[in-house]
């Protein structure tokens, strides 16, 4: 396994709890949008609560994945940030909203009228933000993203506009919605309210499904290459399964109310998704004329990079592990929840109680 | 405005926004630490109160600060896609030491604000230290980035591939140390006073509040040791640049002709078409003397490079002056408010001195944003001094108009908002927080009503 190979799983696993940690926080502001029903109060009150939205320090994710492409595959970079320019800004652009709202949100401000708008304004943001990714990701796949000596050879807007990207775009969407309810159906304290996110985390499920199921279809024309990846190679067949496995596992746990299990089958289908994606993918990093290997960096830098890798994951996992046994218990995700939260009516469940099983 | 012009000027208001709100997240917890230390010491109540009355405020600019990082890290290659594409393996280590700093910095932040009263009080404060060192070093290693694009170091250029890279002396470029030192300084600089102007600000409403008194305690010596030693860092800095990025120098003194005994120019308007410098008042022979130690000593004017290799010198000169304008008065508030503190026996509230802190609230600040355009815009037109020129570097996106008004508008308003509710929170917090003296809010009416 040379440096290479370590930095891409790298920039991977960075990926991938992005999405895992980062994706409940988009997927709230979907429910957010569609809260509906008697609770509908409630169910806000409990997304900004239990999902803690201020934990803005979830973008470090993915910025360690842009700062591993620009160091390790700086060629990949570049293509990248040029092809998909117009996406990734309007990315940046619903960032830069969802930090306004939660500053807003975060103190007592004047009145419900100014919270509904900034709510608003955090919602529609949260919600474009996965779309986009999702879209990148797909035009990424898609072999129309063409970048041949150093010129964007298919424009601007158009490659990441067609079916296939905008397919993925609304399942990367729907899975981060899933997650969201998943997770918050975890942490509703309230039966009712609990209820009302076991529907949504169900619904949002089978739509998964279903988005799944149009993107392999889109790939016949939109993606080919992803589509030989996930139906010709040895290993993509166990990968289907067990995606599928854990999908079900998840919506039985959801049916049955068994909310831990639902959450750990929950992230366990987003990380197979995530690893069924790339690996159909590999080695392009850009279908077809970005690959990892030739946009590898000089080989003294990557391993450099590897040994920084080490260090730091030597000094972080530890203390995620501190910061986890210490808030054992309590919200992970809203660690500054304490110094902002405003007194509410609503509970909100510890980990390990109320979880329905045995 | 041309496609360059714009993306100069989005790079520029997205970097401007964040020093600002990066430089409070690494000095908070600095302040946060001494309290907590002198509480520790003194079981005073208010040294409690005052850290967790900032924490709050820390936590709000820690996160923008997060943001504002994640929009950078994307535009480096939105915007400068060749730069990145070329150099981003000579450079891209201190930006991932930088990314674990940030990440260490962002957990023990969320263990020390939300483990006060969980966790044991040695380990509490531990988590805070933590906090300050890897804001520190995060600062530290971003830096070296931005001086290796001073002084390009630890690569060959051979037909136009970058080969045998060095990314360890890549890091260590001959400018780091004091730049570095100087970035790191400013940033608890232009915090320390900028807290101070607030404390002052309520002392001078309210000058019975003990609360208040020792938290300008607290931030006045940070402001007034930083305001004494960054002029000495500044003046080796500009030492060292004199001998190593001249055109630099040059352009901030708006000296065109290569002469000994250089003049030290103040304020002026510079002509780019006669080289000359209207209106300045000069110093015979300050130059020469300041960068070398020597009056007679040849200082290199912009006549040594080629128009086309030659920084906006008004630009680079105003700028200049205006941070060393702003660090004189700095350290002469530090000078006065040592001397006041000595014959006082204690924190100054003197209320004409009072007025002078919050006068000089904003002037850190300052100088740390014209401070950084001196030596961003005084590389121009380099992005990579004598490698790449930022015309080259941009990306071939052309429609930057727009995407330029649309950040400039949204950081703006960000901005103005952030401010505007700190500022809120300030005004309905009450003065005191000992329990012999009856909580007063300075507000019109009342604590927590709004304006």
């Amino acid at each position: 396994m040379t440096a290479r190979d370590i930095l891409a799983a790298a920039m991977l696993i960075a990926l991938i709890v992005y999405v895992l940690l980062g994706g409940a926080d988009f997927g709230g502001g979907v429910w957010d949008l569609l809260a509906a029903g008697p609770r509908r109060r409630e169910q806000r009150v409990l997304i900004e609560k239990a999902l803690g939205p201020i934990w803005e320090a979830n973008h470090v994710w993915l910025i360690l994945v842009a700062v591993l492409l620009f160091s390790a595959f700086p060629p990949a970079f570049a293509a990248v940030t040029t092809t998909l320019h117009v996406p990734l800004t309007l990315f940046l652009v619903g960032i830069v909203f969802r930090g306004s709202a939660f500053t807003f949100r975060s103190y007592d401000t004047r009145g419900d009228r100014v919270q509904q708008r900034w709510g608003l304004v955090f919602s529609l943001a949260s919600i474009v933000s996965p779309l986009l990714l999702g879209m990148c990701a797909g035009a990424l796949a898609s072999g129309d993203l063409r970048w041949v000596g150093g010129v964007a050879g298919g424009g601007f807007v158009d490659p990441w506009l067609r079916p296939f990207p905008v397919a993925a775009g609304v399942y990367a969407l729907t899975l981060c919605a899933f997650l969201s309810a998943v997770y918050l159906a975890n942490e509703a304290r309230d039966d009712a309210l609990r209820d009302d996110f076991r529907k949504r985390a169900i619904a949002s499920g089978a739509l998964v499904g279903a988005c799944a199921l149009v993107a392999f279809a889109l790939s016949f024309e939109g993606a080919p290459r992803i589509r030989a990846g996930l139906t010709d190679r040895p290993w993509t067949w166990p990968l289907h399964l067990a995606t599928g496995v854990s999908a079900l596992t998840a919506l039985h746990a959801l049916w049955r109310r068994r909310w831990r299990m639902a959450r750990v089958a929950a992230a366990a289908q987003t990380t197979l998704i995530l690893l069924g994606w790339t690996a159909s993918q590999f080695p392009y990093l850009i279908v077809p004329d970005v690959t990892l290997a030739g946009a590898a960096g000089n080989p003294r830098t990557q391993r450099l990079l590897v040994v920084a890798l080490g260090l730091g994951s030597l000094l972080l996992f530890p203390s995620l592990f501190l910061l986890y046994r210490i808030f054992k218990g309590e919200q992970v995700f809203a660690v500054v929840d304490a110094t902002t939260q405003r007194p509410s009516a609503l509970p909100v469940s510890r980990e390990g109680e109320g979880d329905g099983e045995v | 405005m041309d496609n360059l012009a714009f993306a100069r000027a989005q790079m520029g208001i997205s970097l401007a926004f964040h020093m600002a709100f990066a430089a409070a997240g690494v000095a908070l917890p600095l302040v946060l630490v001494v309290s907590d230390v002198l509480y520790a010491k003194t079981r005073d109540p208010d040294y409690l109160e005052i850290s967790r009355r900032m924490a709050k405020g820390t936590a709000i600019l820690f996160a923008v600060g997060a943001v504002s990082g994640t929009v950078l890290s994307f535009e480096l290659g939105l915007l400068w896609p060749t730069f990145m594409g070329t150099y981003g393996e000579v450079v891209g280590l201190p930006f991932a030491l930088e990314g674990f700093m940030f990440f260490t910095e962002a957990i023990f932040l969320g263990v020390y604000l939300y483990g006060r009263g969980k966790i044991a009080p040695r380990h509490h404060l531990f988590a805070g230290i933590a906090v300050a060192v890897s804001g520190m070093l995060s600062a530290f290693f971003v830096t070296l980035v931005n001086s290796w694009m001073n002084d390009p170091t630890g690569f060959r250029l051979v037909d136009g591939h970058v080969v045998d890279v060095d990314p360890i002396a890549a890091m260590f470029p001959r400018p780091f140390w004091h730049q570095t030192s100087h970035a790191i300084l400013a940033c608890y600089q232009a915090t320390a006073f900028a807290l101070a102007a607030i404390h002052a600000a309520v002392l001078l409403a309210h000058p019975t509040s003990a609360l208040f008194k020792k938290a300008l305690g607290i931030t006045l010596a940070i402001a007034t040791v930083t305001a004494l030693i960054q002029p000495v860092v500044g003046h080796a800095s500009a030492q060292a640049i004199a001998k190593h990025e001249p055109t630099k120098l040059a352009a901030a003194e708006g000296l065109y002709e290569t002469m000994p005994r250089a003049p030290l120019a103040l304020g002026g308007i510079y002509d780019e078409t006669t080289g000359k410098l209207r209106g300045a008042i000069e110093i015979p022979g300050g130059l020469s003397f300041l960068s070398f130690n020597d009056v007679d000593a040849v200082v290199q004017g912009l006549d040594a490079v080629p128009p086309d290799e030659r920084p906006p010198v008004n630009a680079v000169h105003w700028s200049f002056d205006l941070m060393v304008g702003s660090g004189s008065a700095m350290a002469l508030l530090g000078v006065v408010a040592i001397v006041l503190a000595w014959r006082r026996r204690g924190v100054p509230t003197d209320r004409w001195f009072l007025k002078c802190v919050v006068a000089a609230g904003p002037l850190g600040l300052v100088a740390l944003e014209t401070g950084w355009f001196v030596t961003e815009l005084g590389r121009q037109p380099w992005i990579v001094r004598g490698f790449m020129r930022t015309a080259d570097a941009v990306t071939p996106f052309s429609h930057m108009t727009a995407r330029f008004w649309l950040f400039a508008v949204v950081y703006v308003f960000l901005g103005v908002t952030v401010v505007f509710l700190l500022w809120r929170q300030l005004r309905a917090a009450p003065v005191a927080a000992s329990p012999d003296a009856p909580p007063q809010s300075h507000g019109p009416h009342g604590a927590g009503a709004s304006p």
